[in-house]
This record gives structure tokens, sequence and C-alpha cells, in this order.
């Protein structure tokens, strides 16, 4: 089942699509073009069209307006029984009257293949997720996560273009689920076919993804690569989406060809990338990452720029401890984070701190 | 059952040893408390109707003496006389083709409401037992009234010039008592299947549209299986009442319509036979219960389905 890995092919190319279910518009203008082997996946809150955007690739909702193109071709009208795609469903859909083999084969019987291949290829899709030997199993006598691994090769034996999934970890526990992230990563390398997840989970999406488009209401509001979506992410709700962001307000001095000036409350004036939209005397919000701050533990420790602050409080994680810190002399609050290594201490509510960062570290932010 | 070995710390207490049930959990007690009064209801008005009539079937009767030596004569007579032959092997045709007219009636009509009746499923349920807003002779009566020589259906169709003389064949004989009783059963069999098929998980459907299927095949491989429990007990539902069903035969079935429950109704009448009838009534029982039976049998694998 190896396929060659990824190109700079086009796979899926969504045109302005557009669906109204009654009043409610589930997507609003969404357009975004997936390549061939690549891990892809949606995210955004509950709510925000996902689902309906994966049922438009699938074919089991039409838009209302704009096309949907698979491999090249028009599909915005084709079934989804006729489509290159294939969907391991959020309950897995397993069908409960038949076992883990004849489930797996389920869409090979069509295609009248003789019984010795169906059978060869089912092995061979059951060795893929490593489910060997449980071919004779009742659907109802798996587990959760063996059936997911069941919806997978149900999927995968059909060899589709692309594989579609709706938030197929949601229903584990954590432990498992994060094996299974793992293992669907592999997954897709193995057999190189394009994946689209939804997901709602930050997390899961950064650590599987190629790419990923953050969507809000029916709207994508960045599409980047999970380091780009982490470093540069273009608004605050996106900022706070992925991961956590510390805000401050701040002023531009000036807006060159070559740079930004800013005026950032608390942390002083500071120069970044060039912007074509922000203009002089403009007030604006910039975003610095927790872990971008770092607590000056001792006397001698430098920085490029340091300020004072006090712990407001201290959350203990193992480990990392996240500061609330109250910025030198202003009301702003910013969290910090600090790995626990050793001789570190967790530092008390109330203590006064040197806080250092670098330059680079900071975000500027549209809206 | 759990063997405890007697230890120091866990002795055998001396009322465990006198348990009636040995394997009962420690709420059993109060729930056979609180079935008891239900239990004893049908044990009563079920268990001991039956009972009597099992006595009487084993009985003899001459003239007005009622012989209590035990004696397997009656059935011997039900299973070797020709007519009693005849009217059982009617009976079980009847119903079966009852049976099966009904489920394929009340399929589509329990399909339709399960997947397409929206908002208004509550009404279409209702509008299902209208019919039994009537008693049921005054449904058969009616039947009457439609298939009649003078009848609606006669009526009409002479009325539009379809047939020349009045249609014969569709009242007093067996086609009259499969109408009836078909349409009489429909909302028992069309409950069962539609409480069935509401309960597929409709994404096993979209599930099977993705792996290629179209609607026919969909419907054969996935919403067909999954509804089998339904129409099991659909089937069930109606094959067993309606062998034993007197009124409708007797009213609408004419002379080559008549089934055994009105031989049984004679024998205990009119021939003063009331053993002869109850070897009947228990050898109708015991052929409805292994048919039923070798029906399920059949079926087993789609009953096992766990939802
Ligand atoms: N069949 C439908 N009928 C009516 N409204 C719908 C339908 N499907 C989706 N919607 C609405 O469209 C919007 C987007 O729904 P969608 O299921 O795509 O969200 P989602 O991003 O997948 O959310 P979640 O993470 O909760 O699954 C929601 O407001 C939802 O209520
Ligand atoms: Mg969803």
């Amino acid at each position: 089942m190896k396929r060659p890995q990824k190109t700079n092919k086009q796979i899926i190319n969504i045109k302005g699509v557009e669906k109204q279910f009654g009043d409610v518009t589930a997507l609003n203008g969404v357009s975004l073009t997936i390549k061939e082997g690549e891990f892809f996946s949606l995210l955004g809150p509950s709510g925000c069209g996902k689902t309906t955007l994966l049922r438009m690739i699938s074919g089991f909702d039409s838009p209302n307006l704009g096309s949907v193109y698979i491999d090249g071709s028009d599909m915005t009208n084709v079934p989804p029984n006729q489509r290159p795609t294939n969907m391991v469903f959020q309950s897995y859909a397993i069908f409960p009257h038949l076992n883990v083999a004849e489930n797996v084969g389920y869409g090979l019987k069509k295609q009248k293949l003789p019984k010795d291949e169906i059978k060869l290829r089912v092995e061979e899709a059951l060795a893929l997720v490593d489910l060997e030997g449980y071919g004779a199993r009742e659907a109802h006598a798996l587990s959760g996560g063996q059936r997911q691994r069941v919806a997978l090769a149900r999927a995968l034996i059909m060899k589709p273009k692309v594989l579609l999934l709706d938030e197929p970890l949601s229903a584990l526990d954590k432990k498992l689920r994060e094996t299974m992230q793992g293992e669907l990563r592999k997954l897709q390398r193995t057999v190189g076919i394009t994946f689209v997840l939804v997901t709602h989970d930050q997390e899961e999406a950064l650590t599987m993804s190629d790419r990923i488009a953050v969507m809000f209401d029916g709207k994508i509001a960045q599409l980047d690569t999970p380091e780009g979506l982490y470093k540069r992410p273009k608004t605050k709700r996106v900022a706070s989406f992925i991961g956590v962001m510390n805000f401050i307000p701040a002023k531009v001095i000036a807006s060159t060809k070559t740079k930004l000036s800013l005026d950032v409350e608390a942390l002083g004036k500071v120069d970044v990338g060039a912007s074509d939209t922000i203009k002089s005397g403009e007030k604006i919000t910039v975003g610095i990452r927790p872990e971008m701050l770092t607590i000056l533990y001792e006397e001698t420790d430098d920085a490029d720029n340091v300020f004072s602050g006090i712990i407001v409080s201290a959350s203990y994680y193992g480990d990392m401890t996240y500061y609330e810190v109250e910025l030198g002399n202003t009301a702003i609050r910013a969290t910090v984070s600090m790995r626990n290594t050793a001789g570190r201490p967790v530092l008390r509510a109330g203590t006064e701190t040197r806080i250092g960062w670098g330059y680079e570290s900071i975000t500027v932010l549209d809206g | 059952m759990r063997h405890e070995t007697p230890s120091e710390e866990n002795p055998v207490k001396p009322w465990r040893k006198l348990r009636f049930f040995p394997s009962m959990q420690p709420g059993g007690w109060s729930g056979l408390a609180l079935i008891s009064p239900p239990f004893a209801y049908s044990l009563l008005m079920l268990a001991a109707p039956l009972l009597l009539v099992f006595l009487l079937s084993m009985w003899t009767q001459n003239y007005l003496e009622l012989d209590r030596t035990f004696t397997i004569t009656n059935y011997k007579e039900a299973a070797s006389e020709k007519l009693y032959q005849v009217l059982m092997a009617r009976s079980v045709v009847i119903s079966v083709i009852v049976t099966i007219v009904t489920v394929l009636l009340a399929y589509p009509i329990a399909y339709y409401i399960a997947f397409f009746g929206g908002k208004r499923k509550a009404i279409w349920l209702l509008l299902i037992t209208i019919p039994f807003w009537t008693s049921y002779l005054i449904r058969v009566f009616l039947w009457k009234v439609i298939l009649g020589y003078n009848g609606v259906v006669n009526g009409s169709l002479l009325g539009m010039g379809f047939i020349e003389e009045p249609l014969t064949f569709i009242l007093y004989n067996a086609n009259a008592v499969v109408i009836t009783l078909a349409h009489a059963w429909a909302p028992f069999a069309i409950l069962p299947i539609f409480v069935s098929i509401s309960r597929i998980d409709k994404s096993l459907l979209e599930a099977a549209r993705d792996l290629g299927d179209g609607p026919l095949r969909r419907f054969l491989r996935v919403t067909l299986p999954l509804s089998m429990p339904g129409v099991v007990a659909a089937s069930l539902i109606v094959f067993i009442p309606t062998v034993g069903d007197y009124v409708t035969p007797r009213l609408l079935g004419g002379t080559d319509g008549l089934m055994i429950a009105n031989m049984i109704q004679i024998q205990f009448g009119k021939a003063n036979n009331a053993p002869l009838g109850s070897a009947l009534a228990v050898s109708a029982m015991v052929i409805v219960a292994s048919i039923s039976i070798v029906f399920v049998l059949l079926n087993r694998r789609f009953l096992k389905v766990k939802g």
C-alpha cells in the first residue's frame, strides 16, 4: 500500500464554498487547497463548521455556493459513493452485525474481487493497523481503540486518494489518544495518502499535522504550518486558541519600509518586522508566549531586556510551573512558564523577580 | 456458581448453606418481592388455565361423564382424522400468508415513518392506531361490507366497467380471511419494525455509502439485517395469534376458510367433546411453538447483534 510521498500536486481544491442550514451559516466563503500526501488538519472551536467542511469533501453535504475539486475533477455534485475519498467517522460506525474482517472488507465486496484476494487485502489492512488475527472478532467485542483501528483499516483498504477523519480520537481516553496520535501520523507516512483531520484539540493538530487551517465562525482564520501558527499567529483569536499568549497593548512610533518601531506598555521600545497595514500612531496589540519570558533567578543572569515584576500566583504542573506576574508598576499581568530543572525553586506569590525577554519573541497581532 | 472454601477470615456462615437460590445476588430477594404480584397474577390467569386444558386433553368425554383416566386417544384422533389435519394445515398456511403479507406491507410504512417521519412521527404512529378505535368485530363486519357480493369493491369495479359480474373470490374464503387479518394486525407489525429501524445509527448508513454502496445495496446490507429483530418480532406477534383466530374465519371464511379454532369451538360446544377440543388446542399450541422456535433459530444471527 506504499505510495509516493509528498509532492506539490494539489489533491483538494475548495473554491468559495458557502453553506447555510436554515438561518445558520455553517460555512461562509471557504477556499483552500490541500496538497497530495499531506497531513492536513481543520482546527477550530465547536460549531465553527469543521464537520460541515469535511462533509463537503466527502460529499455527504453539498455547498449552496462554490465548488469542490478532488484530484482535478469537479466533485461538487458527485455522491459520496463515487468519490475517491473515505471517511473515519467520529463514532467509528462499525457495522454491529458483521465481524472485524467483514467490516474491513465491506467496501471490497462490491468490486467483485475473488474471495482470496479480498481475504488477503483484509489481512493486509488489519496488519497495517496492528490488528492481525482479529478478523473473526465480533464487532461488539472490541475496545474503543480497536474500533478506531477497524474504522481506519476499513477506510484505508479502499485505497482512497484522501482519507477524511472527523475527530477520530475524541472518544478515547487521554493516554490512548496520545498513543494513537503518534500511530496515526506514522500510518499516514507509511501509506502516503492525504489525510484531512478534523479536531478541536490544538495540541493534537500541532503534533500531527503538516499544515493546519484554523477556523472560526465558518471561515478560515489562518492556514499555516504548526510552527508558523504558533510563532506567527495573525490575530488575537488565533493566538489564544493555539496555546497560551500574553497580550500587551502597544503604540506604533514609526512604520517604515524596513521596520516597525513600537512602544510596548511595561516592556518599552521594540523594533519588529515591517508591516504594510499598520501606520504610525496606531494603537495595536502585541503577543508574547509564556516561554519567551524568563525569570532571572540569579543576580548575574542577563537577557536582551530586563524588567521587574511581582509574582501574583504560581501553578505547579510537575515539569513546568506557570507564574502569573504583574509587570513592573503597571496593572498588566503576564503568564510566564518555567521548566522545573534541578535546583530551580518554585517561587511563591509576592516574590519580586527580574524577568528577561528577547526582541524576536514579540508578535504583532491584527485585531 | 462460586465455591468458597471456609477459612479463618472467611468462614462459611451457616445461613449461607440454607440459601434457596445459592447464586442469587443480595438484591435478588427484593427483586423477587417486587415482581411477585404480577407473577402470581400471570400464574393464576395464564398457567392455571393452560394446565387445565392440558389435563382435560388427557381425559375422555362419555356423554355427560368425564372419565379422568389418563389416555392419549384424543391426541391420536386429532393427529389421524383427515378433517383435523386439513384444518390445522390450512390454519398454519393462512397464518404464514397473513404474516408475510402483513410484514411486507408494514415494512415500507415503518421505514417511511422512521426515515421521513420528521417531526410528525408521533402523528403517523397515532394515525396507524386509528383502526383500534373501533371494535375488532365491527372491523370484520366492515370488511364484509367492502368485500361482499354487492359490496364496495364489486360496486365500484362494476360501475367503472372493469368487470361484468361481481367477483366472488374475495369473500367467504381464505382470501377474505387473509385480507382482514392482515389489516387487523398491521399496526402490531409496524411498531416493532419501526422501533428497530429507528434504532439504526444513521452514521452506519453513511459509512456504507462512503464505502461505495448505492441505496439498494445499503438497504440490503445494512438497514435490512439491522432491522431483522423488528421483523422477527413482528412475524411472531402476527403469526402466533392468527393461527388460533376464530372470529374472522367464522364470519368471512365460508366453508373453505374455516380454521382450527372454529373446530375447537365446535368440540367444546355442539360436539360436546371438550377433551378432544383441548387436545386440538394443545396440538395447535405445540405446532405454533415449534414453528416459532425454528423461525427464531433461523434468524438467530440477526438477533444476537447488540445495537
Ligand atoms: N444538519 C444540520 N442542520 C442544521 N444546522 C446544522 C447542521 N449541521 C451543522 N449545523 C450547524 O452548522 C454549524 C457548524 O456545524 P459543524 O457540525 O460543522 O461544527 P463543528 O465545527 O464540526 O463543531 P463540533 O466541534 O462541535 O463538531 C453549527 O452551528 C451547527 O449547528
Ligand atoms: Mg464536528
